[in-house]
């Protein structure tokens, strides 16, 4: 029993130490289109609000571009400015 | 004479008919060749429903242009927009290379199959990641 749990224990830690990866990065996007809404929807909260990037693991180059392709989305109606149950 | 690429997104009133909404677009399409503006490439969205209400509307006619143009023509372009009772809103962005040679995949189609595809499945494999943590 102790032996199961202590097992479990220490398996744990390795899946949540995951090392969290830039998307853009690594498969060499340049450009994010701020006219897919639905690809925009994974960088944003149930609320609406822009993702930290330290929850998307986006790389700060490609976060800027996220945030401003977001507020452009914004702006034609893709995506909501404020909402409730995006998700 | 310096050219820019640039695109265009403007929201059109759902109140126009089909034929309405047309005659506009060819309005604008016209001022783009008109002005010394080479047309690269236009896409009509048809009636799409808004994130949110716009002067209280809930949908409107998305229509898209890509161009090259002067950038001086760029602000009578919006000066029409803004005076157009017809546009709820209107977006012009300057696309870098990045953003032309994005564009131009998505034309030939070769990024349907690429990318957000992909994109789809490292999602999936990070939603089961986070299913085994918990």
């Amino acid at each position: 029993m102790s032996k199961d749990s202590n097992f479990i224990f220490n398996q744990t830690p390795q899946v949540l130490q995951k090392k969290k990866y830039c998307r853009f990065k690594k498969h060499g996007i340049k450009y994010i289109d701020f006219k897919d809404g639905e690809f925009l929807l994974k960088f944003v909260n149930e609320q609406g609000k822009i993702l930290p990037r330290r929850i998307t693991g986006t790389s700060l180059k490609y976060q800027r571009k996220i945030s401003v392709a977001i507020k452009r989305a914004r702006h034609i109606a893709l995506l909501p400015f404020v909402a409730d149950g995006l998700k | 004479m310096n050219t820019n690429h640039y695109e265009t997104v403007i929201i059109l009133t759902p109140v126009l008919s089909e034929q309405q909404m047309k005659d506009a677009v060819a309005g604008f399409r016209e001022l783009i060749t008109g002005n010394g503006g080479e047309l690269v490439h236009e896409e009509n969205w048809g009636l799409t429903k808004l994130a949110y209400p716009i002067q209280k509307k809930g949908t409107g006619f998305y229509h898209l242009f890509e161009f090259k143009a002067n950038p001086e023509f760029i602000k009578s372009f919006e000066l029409v927009f803004r005076r157009d009772e017809r546009i709820l809103r209107y977006l012009t962005v300057k696309l870098d290379r990045w953003g032309v040679d994005f564009n131009q995949r998505k034309r030939n189609g070769e990024l349907r199959t690429v990318t957000p595809q992909g994109e789809k499945v490292i999602v999936k494999k990070k939603i089961v990641l986070e299913e085994a943590m918990l």
